[in-house]
């Protein structure tokens, strides 16, 4: 299956390998260093490059490519699925997943990459597994290894592997037993011209924190379940009793993990908690042209909108912007036209505008397309959608576990076509 | 460049953000020096005691291979250190062999006796590990250690390492490929596995190493597909990808009665009553018509796949989740591939890779399937911020799904596309407009009119683009367009897009007869910056000279000539050769006259228009989510998803052996609710032959499962119906809960360890009661009335069968045989013997079946001395070779007889029992071309000629199984039909008893140490703690004898293997409180430790 992975920075430097089969040259990446020339941008890289003798299916993330190369043929998206793993795991055991993080912490990255692999084939990738086998490095016990010489690896060997609940690890113990869930709430949308929604839908996730002793047997149920459109769930969840009851059954995961994603169709009218006013115009006689957007709230149920940030790609043809924002600060990056404008709070009474003029190429025509601009807003303790969660039960331990549920809305992909 | 990796090596694994050298050459001038004094500190402190030390002296060593430099030369320093205690450096260890071994072979085969040890460790994670390494050293001359460590391995009580085996498969078999015999038998072995630790790993050992052999599948196809959902999701993909493959060659394609369908719906307008003639005959000849005659009923082991890969659509993982959509769109009927559409559209929430192959996909099916994503039109809408090579495949999509009612919205979102900044994406939104515009008449003009606005576009790639699409589209009807020609003459003078130009060019010249007056003088353009063009355009203006020349040469005369003596001379032999080629054409000349009188007919045929199709139009040959498919090309190792068949291959070699039924029966009967269910999965060939005479519409009834359309009768349908319609069936109903029982009985299952483990206990317990229930003599080891329960069905069968009686003497039969050799010793020592077990042996020759028959009676009288000596019969009872269902009405039995084959003493006999249980009498049975793998030979038994209903009869067979238990398959025939069985010997019947003296035992003992002594412990529950017990199980377990012994404590048992003769010795240590230890020492390791794990089963139970 995964023949080698290769970990390669955006200036193009490969400072890792790792191989599970016979070693492959790294001038393999050359067909890939081509293909990221042609695509002059890291997103438009193809995913799969096929090679005379091999293919290379990368995944860019972290400003990074994670290239693994294979030979025969495997489905694409099982090799994707688990390159993205990986940098899941790096994120979870470093905290961030950096190039310079990986350097420095290169022989655990080495050891967790040689157990998530064997011969090519997914080991272990439950980071519930890797982390009993390999320690998550801490700056405790960096400290406490450089004294006393001991190690990051494990003593005792990895009894999760053979549970038959592989993503708990066995033995958990906490003084305080505490279970939390985040309901974080995202919303799609493209907003045309006029204001009018040409397509929104709402897409949930349901992340959790659950750090209980022993052997937790949990069951949430919801308010209104069939609000749920569709759904994916960690392999955790009892897949038959949400069929039949539409109630979550599950013995969570030690630590943090993704307990639900769900969809709520775009049958159901979403409420957009945001307008836009715009104008922006260019002309074609001068080399000025003007630019006012006005961010407002509209159904937030009451609740304030935070957190709002407007990115916009200005049209090629845009020399500078000099703008006055009522609120927040504005940045204009003349390379790469990319207009950001930091809003913080909306306040209704006195709604955050953003004015000014745009100076253009002096010559050139007036370009043909208006920018687009992207949103980003936060709503806390607010689920868009409606959903609640009606109760947390727990099963199977003694104990009283502290809960907490939080509710959030963000704006997820969210576009206003000007 | 030379201080730079001094300066990195000396940071050691902490290697600095800003280290600029890569893959230098760590020989090239002054650096040589300085790395060989480093790599000689390395060595230093690897040498020494100190842990933390070596520890940190191989975190440089791995940061240095992890920055792809060579650390090759360290190898003898590293591998010592192979056995170090510390566990982070054995790891490393582990990395540096693992990368090195291959460019230092011999010194990497002083690491292996590490690992050999490993092997052996108690600890089950330790064996794995240590066989995870040794597998992955890829050195051709361990192959042989590899092998033995995998069978070894494979046979594990851990299913852990049981796991690692079927890692290490593909690793051997990419070493050595003439392993590949071999390998299939672990993999064959380890696919009968129930556990789901295993099931995926062994799966992708299939696919690598053996994937053409799909009868192996055939056993265990249903049980994957119950283990499916709890299956790590890795395992998931292989085994569900490999389904398909399977599902195609098995079953009947689900979309053939859909032609039929409307066939006969049609057929049904005309008239009813001819319908029912044909309905009444079509019965009768059901059998001999034709394939595509017979209405389609699926098959219930199809619709067992469909409804298992069904809740995995919910998987977290997108792999997953593609793969079953992959098998909707490939297996199930037409009606039920929507499911999928939901949770793909669901994934192009992840990340842009992920995106970029499900669009593929997505892209592939909306051709096909264009109503399934329909409803999702708006989430293909495109938004600014994907990466283009996004766009442009969602764009695929929704030009695949516009249709006449969504297409004014669709071409709505086409129009802001074309303003977008993002050139390559106006590009192939145009494109996109012109498919729209072929594929969707009422649009035509509309798009037209849209393009021929874009030609006033300042950007010159889109005009170009427009041109190319709007020529495609004129063609359709150029004589209303005359205008729109007109303006793209014009156009001429000011794009310079060489594709845009050629096709300008090009429809002038085709519709030159609807501009007249303008042809000319676009020619006449051409021709003075002729030099100037691109190939592409010059060709076409050589073209366009032609066409003027043939319909207007009086104005245009000149200027061909003109053009073409300047492409005459032009650089490019194409267009030289065009030049010449269509001089001969046009000028008639004297010789050349009779091509050039058609030239009109050459040049102005009237040509078709071209059909705008999708690029992915016929991807779907491949394999959906695969990457040939995603690539359009085949990769290495695909496997083509073969067609359906023309009729469906025999469903009953998916039957399994009892055993299996009975733990399904057992998972259901743990609810209370013990139901007839699972039953269908094993007489699915009656069910099949009823539900063929059913009405094809039964296919809708057959989705909510076979059960309810196994009977025919109207008086269960209808309680089937009733139950369905009780139960609320949120689509799936009735049949289907009964399997949810099951599996949510799984679910339970995976509560809590000490929950499951209890579980385990009552199936085992319960597994054996219908086991005895359905066999007359199955093992009941541990149950404490197994004399008395042992005596009467004995009895019972004795009368039944005729050669039965001598099987249950066959402790005495081998040892006469074996006597001989070791006679002098055994018949000294045999005073020592215990008596239960020694008596028997005095019988010296075979006894003839009556007098065994008689012997029989008599023994069974002597209760004292029954237990031990009769137990090996209740210990390999009956095996079932084929249930009466499966076969039709013929049931066959197999003992053991543990009496010597006359034929050839290495086979083992086997005493085959038919029944015949149908109402015809069974003609001609016999062994048909047994397939057997490597060593293992057979003797048939004579052909029988005539089995009448009701009787049976009993053959005997001998099988050399060459030492190993892997199964003898072979074909029973009858006249009629053909039915493929396997006979897997328990390991214990592979030997033969062997005499021998205390002292002579401990002598060979002693011989057999080390590798191939293999020591259990175990606790010896209270049931079994009396020597005569003890002594019937090992002996009910292997075929061994009992060898003297001094201490009352100690159990000895020595034997020989029937084939290589290779000594069996087994030593049973009993201590006080229960606690033993069972020592087995054999040559063959193999035998030896599944020797200990069936004993050790036996004595436990």
């Amino acid at each position: 299956m995964i023949h080698s992975l290769f970990l390669i920075n955006s200036s193009g430097d490969i400072f890792l390998e790792k191989h599970w089969k016979s070693v492959v040259s790294r001038s393999v990446c050359d067909y890939f260093f081509e293909a990221q020339e042609r695509a002059t941008e890291a997103e438009n890289v193809p995913p799969v490059i096929p090679t005379p003798h091999h293919y290379l299916l990368s995944v860019y993330r972290h400003k990074i490519f994670f290239v693994a190369v294979i030979q025969t043929e495997v489905p694409p998206l099982f090799v994707i699925e688990f390159l993205h793993r990986v940098v899941d795991t790096f994120q979870d055991y470093f905290g961030v997943c950096s190039e310079p993080v990986i350097k420095d912490n290169v022989v655990v990255v080495y050891e967790v990459l040689e157990e998530m692999l064997d011969n090519g084939f997914p080991l272990a990738t439950e980071s519930n597994i890797l982390k009993e086998l390999i320690k998550p490095p801490t700056i405790l016990r960096t400290v406490v290894n450089t004294i006393t010489g001991s190690t990051n690896v494990g003593d005792q060997l990895p009894t999760g592997q053979l549970s038959v609940v592989p993503w708990r690890r066995t033995g958990v113990k906490y003084t305080n037993n505490e279970a939390y869930f985040d309901v974080i709430e995202e919303i799609d949308a493209i907003i045309d011209k006029s204001g009018s929604t040409i397509t929104a839908e709402i897409q949930g996730v349901i992340d959790s924190c659950v750090k209980l002793t022993g052997m937790p047997d949990l069951t949430l149920s919801f308010m209104n379940p069939r609000l749920l459109d569709d759904v994916s769930f960690h392999p955790c969840v009892r897949f038959k009793r949400w069929e039949s009851e539409r109630i979550l059954s599950f013995i969570p995961p030690d630590g943090n993990f993704r307990l639900l994603s769900y969809h709520v169709s775009a049958q159901n009218l979403v409420a957009i908690p945001v307008y836009v006013k715009h104008n922006i115009s260019f002309r074609d006689s001068s080399s000025l042209g003007r630019f006012e957007i006005t961010v407002g709230p509209k159904q937030t149920m009451g609740k304030t909108i935070e957190g709002v940030t407007v990115t916009s790609q200005m049209p090629k043809g845009v020399l500078n912007m000099s703008l006055t924002p009522s609120q927040g600060t504005h940045t204009f990056d003349p390379v790469t036209k990319m207009l950001s404008w930091d809003v913080g709070k909306i306040n209704p009474q006195k709604l955050p505008s953003l004015k000014g003029t745009m100076s253009l190429q002096a010559g050139a025509s007036k370009p043909d397309e208006n920018p687009t601009i992207n949103l980003q807003f936060k709503i806390q303790q607010l689920a868009i959608s409606g959903l609640k969660v009606n109760r947390l039960d727990m099963y199977g331990e003694k104990y009283k576990p502290f809960k907490g549920i939080k509710y959030m809305t963000k704006a997820g992909k969210f576009q206003v076509r000007t | 460049m030379s201080a730079a990796p001094a300066y990195s090596e000396d940071k050691g694994g902490s290697a600095g953000p800003g280290e600029p050298e890569y893959g230098h050459d760590p020989a090239s001038g002054g650096i040589f020096s300085s790395d060989y004094k480093r790599h000689d500190d390395l060595k230093e402190m690897l040498d020494t005691n100190k842990d933390s030390l070596k520890l940190e002296a191989m975190k440089r060593i791995v940061a240095m291979i992890a920055r792809g430099k060579n650390a090759s030369d360290l190898f003898p320093a590293v591998v010592k250190n192979v056995a170090c205690k510390n566990i982070e450096v054995k790891k490393l260890v582990y990395v540096y062999l693992v990368r090195y071994a291959e460019e230092q072979q011999d010194l990497a085969l002083l690491s292996i006796s590490t690992f050999q040890r490993g092997l052996k460790d108690p600890n089950q994670l330790i064996r794995a590990s240590a066989l995870r390494v040794l597998s992955s050293i890829r050195v051709p001359i361990i192959v042989p250690i590899m092998m033995l460590a995998i069978k070894e391995a494979a046979s594990d009580m851990s299913p852990y390492v049981r796991k690692t085996a079927a890692h290490a498969i593909p690793k051997l078999y990419s070493l050595d490929s003439d392993q590949k015999d071999q390998l299939i038998e672990v993999i064959e072995k380890l696919l009968a596995d129930k556990t789901t630790l295993v099931a995926g790993s062994v799966v992708m050992a299939f696919e690598e190493v053996c994937p053409e052999r799909i009868d192996l599948i055939h056993k265990n196809y249903r049980k994957l597909c119950n283990l499916l959902i709890d299956v790590e999701e890795w395992g998931q993909v292989v085994i569900i990808s490999m389904l398909t493959r399977y599902a195609r060659t098995q079953f009947l394609s689900p979309t053939q009665n859909e032609s039929l369908l409307e066939e006969n719906a049609e057929k049904a307008f005309y008239g009813s009553e001819e319908d029912e003639a044909k309905g009444a005959g079509s019965e009768e000849t059901a059998a001999a018509a034709l394939p595509a005659r017979k209405p389609y009923v699926m098959d219930p082991d199809h619709r067992l796949l469909l409804r298992n890969t069904k809740p995995l659509l919910q998987s977290r993982s997108a792999a997953v989740v593609m793969a079953v959509a992959q098998l909707y769109f490939h297996l199930a009927p037409k009606a039920e591939v929507g499911v999928i559409a939901k949770a793909l559209v669901r994934l192009l929430r992840s990340h842009s890779e992920v995106q970029y192959v499900v669009l593929q996909n997505v892209a592939t099916m909306s051709i096909k399937r264009r109503g399934m994503f329909e409803p999702y039109l708006k989430s293909f809408y495109i938004r600014s911020t994907d990466p283009t090579q996004i766009k442009i495949l969602k764009l695929e999509v929704l030009t695949n799904l516009a249709n006449e009612t969504n297409i004014p919205t669709v071409l709505r979102e086409f129009q802001t596309y074309i303003r977008s900044m993002d050139k390559d994406f106006v590009a192939a939104t145009i494109q996109a407009i012109g498919r729209c515009a072929t594929n969707i008449g009422r649009v035509r003009d509309t798009c037209l009119n849209g393009l021929v606005q874009l030609l006033s576009n300042r950007d010159e790639l889109v005009v170009a683009e427009s041109v190319v699409v709007i020529k495609k589209l004129l063609q359709m009807q150029p004589a209303q367009h005359g205008e729109i020609i007109k303006h793209l003459a014009k156009l001429t003078d000011n794009i310079q897009v060489p594709m845009a130009r050629a096709s300008i060019l090009w429809l002038i010249g085709e519709y030159c007869e609807h501009v007249p007056r303008i042809a000319p003088d676009v020619l006449r353009k051409m021709a003075k910056s002729f030099t100037a063009e691109e190939d592409i355009v010059k060709l076409q203006v050589i073209n366009l000279a032609a066409k003027l020349y043939l319909t207007n040469s009086k104005q245009t005369k000149l200027l061909t000539q003109y053009v073409l003596s300047l492409a005459k001379y032009d650089q490019n032999y194409d267009i030289r050769d065009r030049a010449r080629f269509t001089r001969q054409l046009i000028v008639p000349s004297e010789q050349g006259g009779a091509l050039s009188r058609h030239a009109k007919k050459l040049f102005l045929a009237p040509k078709p228009a071209p059909v705008l199709e999708s690029s992915f139009k016929d991807r779907d040959h491949f394999q959906l989510g695969s990457l040939s498919h995603l690539l359009n090309a085949k990769a290495t190792g695909y496997q083509e998803l073969p067609d359906w068949p023309e009729e469906a291959p025999d469903p009953s070699v998916r039957n399994v052996e009892e055993e299996d039924l009975s733990l399904i029966e057992t998972h259901v009967g743990l609810l209370g609710e013990y139901t007839e269910v699972p039953e269908w999965t094993k007489c699915s060939n009656r069910e099949k032959r009823k539900e063929k005479e059913k009405p094809f519409y039964s296919d809708s009834e057959g989705e909510s499962g076979p059960t309810e359309s196994a009977d025919s009768d109207p008086e269960s349908e209808s309680e089937s119906d009733s139950k369905s319609s009780s139960e609320s069936g949120s689509g799936e109903s009735s049949s289907e809960s009964d399997n949810e029982d099951q599996d949510e009985d799984e679910e339970k299952g995976r509560g809590s360890e000490s929950e499951q483990s209890e579980e385990d206990d009552k199936r085992k317990t319960k597994k054996k009661v219908p086991e005895g229930k359905g066999e007359a003599s199955s093992s009941d080891e541990g149950s404490d009335s197994s004399s008395s329960s042992s005596e009467s069905e004995m009895t019972s069968e004795s009368e039944e069968e005729q050669l039965e009686p001598a099987s249950w003497r066959r402790k005495t039969p081998p040892s006469s045989k074996s006597a001989p050799a070791t006679k002098e010793i055994s018949l000294l020592d045999l005073e020592d013997f215990t008596p239960p077990s020694v008596q028997p042996v005095s019988p010296p020759a075979i006894v003839s079946t009556s007098l065994a028959a008689d012997l029989e009676g008599l023994t069974l009288t002597d209760s004292t001395l029954v237990p031990s000596l009769l137990s090996p019969v209740s210990g390999i009872g009956r095996q079932e070779l084929l249930h009466r269902v499966a076969g039709e009405g013929l049931a066959v039995d197999y003992t053991f007889s543990r009496q010597p084959f006359s034929g050839d003493p290495h086979m083992v006999s086997v005493h085959i029992h038919f029944s015949n249980s149908s109402d015809t009498p069974i003609k001609g049975l016999h062994v048909g071309t047994p397939k057997l793998p490597a060593g293992i030979s057979i003797q048939e038994f004579p052909e029988i000629e005539s089995l009448a209903p009701g009787e049976s009869a009993t053959a005997v067979m001998g099988i050399n199984f060459c030492d190993s238990t892997q199964a003898a398959n072979f074909q029973l025939c009858t006249q009629t039909r053909q039915f493929y069985v396997s006979i897997q010997p328990p390991v214990g019947e592979l030997m033969a008893p062997v005499f021998m003296s205390e002292n002579e035992f401990k002598k060979e003992q002693g011989k057999l140490m080390g590798m191939n002594e293999i020591t259990e412990k175990l606790m010896l529950p209270d049931t079994c703690r009396s020597d005569h017990i003890v002594v019937q199980k090992v002996t009910a377990t292997a075929n061994l004898g009992r060898v003297p012994c001094g201490t009352s404590d100690e159990y000895r048992f020595a034997g020989r293997t029937l084939t290589g003769g290779s000594l069996v010795l087994l030593t049973l240590d009993a201590r006080p409180a229960g606690a033993a230890q069972l020592t087995v020492n054999s040559e063959k390791m193999v035998i030896g430790t599944m020797l200990v794990k069936d004993v050790i089963q036996a004595l436990t139970q």
